[in-house]
């Protein structure tokens, strides 16, 4: 009886103040809309990085040129051009576990066809690529192990270039001109819209590399990097090392000193990667939480403000037969309807805001149950940590004292 | 312990109250003994600091004595814990204060159900409503149940205090200067109100400073420097119904407080 006549007083008391309660339960709406809304945000972002770690393709191994360990001189990867094509051949050649291999280059440059122009990246590539990215073609066929062999000008380009150069055109058996070099185009790529870090993945013209080193980059014999693929994920790590051998021993490089390439798995990247994302989250969410924990100080003073304003009331209730435990019962059941009602609008705003922003920044949102369940845990313990001091305070009045308080 | 009389409401033995404000003791109530009667209607009257409000205070169960009994309705409450007592006030005693202490925005229906709802008797929405309308109608103020005292005057938000502290069919009516906020037309209503109460059987013990006031009841104990000096019956008493006459007789600029001959 006590307990539900007890909770009909609060909810009394809070429906008196409705504009009152409302500003106050906005702290805390704002505290569990963002923890709702940058914990979705922050897991998008991770299950997309993980996203495109896994569109590099499966069980790859990539090798760059220059290393980050070279003492003296740091030239970062990709940096100082030490791996060959030969290289390239020697992996594909002496190591058994790896089963695709593509060379690559990069470089910008300005492509046209008709009136149109357009600056794009161009990737140098084996006809393996496609395999081993497990990049599908939306359109044509991709160019074969023959063009590479013979450095024909051939090309497939992304979406994005494509509708910057040939609107809607059909584009397949097109010319575009790269440096003034026609290149036919052979197929168009499947979309991946944005990478993790907000490169059009679309904006992109892929070609031989034999093409593009001769024609593009105007020469040169090294490459940028070299991807690999190996059978399985257990051979990722003796291919690993197998390649660090094989290439320190083409490379004459002495036991003692540094390599001159770099040679990455595809887990380490992506673990790398994931401990960014998660170290985000976590920030994230901290922001999320102070901001919960500053809604709960509003409810904590607003608490406070309403013990003193109504020590007549409380006195009255004591007089007529109040325990002080029911007076403190009031209280916490006022600041957790409060700070409860605040979570459950909180979640609803949380879920709009994360699934707003992920629409403008095209990114997934993953609003996880289990967030929401702690959202609104943690909003009603913050109702009952904030709101005990002021109950207990009003509970411990004397009622002589409050009745005459003016 | 049990008193033997069962025709005595409230009992005093040589109840003393003091306070210790720093070093110094203040006696506010140096050993008062005094037997009040089921039906009686007494007023508490004495100037300020004559220990009155802290009799009343014990007579309350608002605060404990520091030393002495008292006996409500033949119980020693003087050695309850504060859940005790306010289980003792819930049960036993109604309140009437100066200033109405009504909860603000909140329908005379519900102030007057307040009791209840800290009482240990499970009642439903609807028995709840019904026995707060019948106080109500007890005190004149049938229909009004909705209203919130903003929307009252001052004569009916006293009237729905006298309602709350009603419903619990109190031992005592403990009134603590009951008319001190009213014009005298709306005091002589509400004292009209004790009366009646009065004869129905309802103890009241009423704290008051005005003479004319303290005329409304049976007896008259005057309080000074915290002793009892003067306990006496009152022998011209004032009848609501009469002066609420008087007055309508009078034309309204003339009307004079009444004042004993």
């Amino acid at each position: 009886m006590r307990i539900a006549s007890t909770f009909k007083i609060a909810l009394r008391a809070l429906r008196r103040n409705k504009l009152r309660s409302a500003l106050t339960a906005l702290g805390i709406i704002i505290g569990v809309g963002a923890v709702i809304a940058m914990v979705s945000i922050g897991n998008g972002a991770k299950a997309q990085v993980e996203a495109q770690i896994a569109g590099l393709g499966e069980n790859v191994i990539l090798i760059f040129s220059g290393s980050t360990t070279s003492s003296g001189i740091r030239t970062g990867w990709g940096g100082a051009g030490t791996l060959k094509i030969e290289d390239a051949e020697a992996i594909r050649r002496e190591i058994p576990a790896v089963t695709l291999v593509s060379e690559e280059v990069v470089s910008n440059a300005q492509v046209a066809a008709g009136n149109q122009n357009w600056f794009t990246r161009i990737y140098g590539e084996s006809a393996d690529y496609f395999d081993l990215r497990q990049w599908a073609l939306a359109d044509g066929a991709p160019f074969t192990s023959q063009d590479v062999r013979s450095a024909n000008k051939v090309c497939v380009i992304g979406r994005t270039t494509a509708t910057q150069i040939f609107g809607s055109e059909d584009v397949v058996g097109q010319v575009l001109r790269v440096k003034n070099v026609p290149f036919q185009i052979t197929g168009v790529l499947t979309p991946k819209g944005l990478s993790s870090q907000g490169t059009d993945q679309d904006d992109i013209v892929i070609m031989p590399y034999t093409s593009a080193m001769k024609r593009v980059l105007g020469g040169g014999t090294t490459l940028r990097n070299i991807n690999a693929q190996v059978a399985g994920r257990h051979d990722l790590a003796p291919a690993q090392q197998q390649i660090i051998e094989l290439l320190r021993q083409r490379h004459n490089i002495r036991a003692g000193r540094d390599d001159d390439f770099t040679v990455r798995t595809q887990e380490e990247i992506a673990a790398t990667a994931t401990a960014t994302t998660e170290t985000m989250t976590a920030l994230l969410a901290g922001v999320a939480v102070i901001s919960l924990v500053v809604g709960g100080i509003g409810i904590m003073n607003i608490m406070l403000v309403s013990v003193t304003e109504r020590t007549r009331e409380i006195g009255t209730r004591m007089a007529v037969g109040a325990h002080g435990r029911d007076i403190l019962t009031q209280f916490l059941i006022e600041a957790i309807s409060l700070s409860a009602v605040g979570g459950i609008i909180g979640i609803i705003t949380g879920i709009i805001a994360a699934k707003t922003i992920a629409a403008m920044k095209n990114w997934p949102s993953l609003i996880s149950p289990a967030s929401i369940i702690v959202a609104f845990l943690v909003s009603t313990a913050v109702g009952v940590f904030f709101g005990f001091y002021p109950a207990r305070k009003a509970a411990q009045l004397d009622p002589i004292d409050a009745l005459r308080y003016e | 312990m049990v008193d033997s009389s069962a025709a005595v409401a409230v009992r005093l033995e040589d109840v003393q109250k003091t306070y210790r404000t720093g070093e110094v003791d203040v006696h506010a109530v140096r050993g008062v003994s005094l037997e009040i009667a089921r039906g009686e209607f007494v007023a508490l009257m004495g100037s300020s600091g004559s220990g009155k409000s802290t009799l009343m205070n014990i007579l309350g169960c608002l605060d404990r004595p520091t030393s002495g009994r008292y006996f409500l309705d033949g119980d020693d409450v003087s050695g309850l814990s504060r859940d005790e007592l306010a289980d003792v006030r819930n049960r036993k005693l109604g309140f009437v204060f100066q200033n109405f202490n009504l909860l603000t925005r909140t329908s005379a229906l519900e102030n007057v159900e307040l009791p209840l709802l800290y009482g240990t008797v499970r009642l439903s929405n609807a028995q709840l409503r019904d026995k707060a309308e019948r106080v109500l109608e007890a005190v004149g103020l049938q229909g009004r149940g909705d209203h919130h005292p903003s929307q009252l005057s001052g004569g009916q938000q006293q009237r729905v205090a006298v309602a709350r502290a009603l419903i619990n069919d109190p031992e005592v009516l403990l009134a603590d200067e009951p008319t001190g906020n009213l014009d005298s037309r709306t005091s002589v209503e509400v004292m009209g109100i004790f009366q009646d109460l009065n004869a129905k059987g309802i103890t009241i013990i009423m704290v008051t400073h005005e003479p004319d006031i303290a005329s409304y009841a049976r007896r008259n104990v005057v309080m000074r420097d915290g002793r009892i000096v003067s306990d006496r019956a009152v022998t011209r008493r004032f009848h609501a119904t009469e002066e609420l006459e008087k007055l309508n007789e009078l034309p309204p600029d003339v009307v004079e407080p009444t004042v004993q001959p």
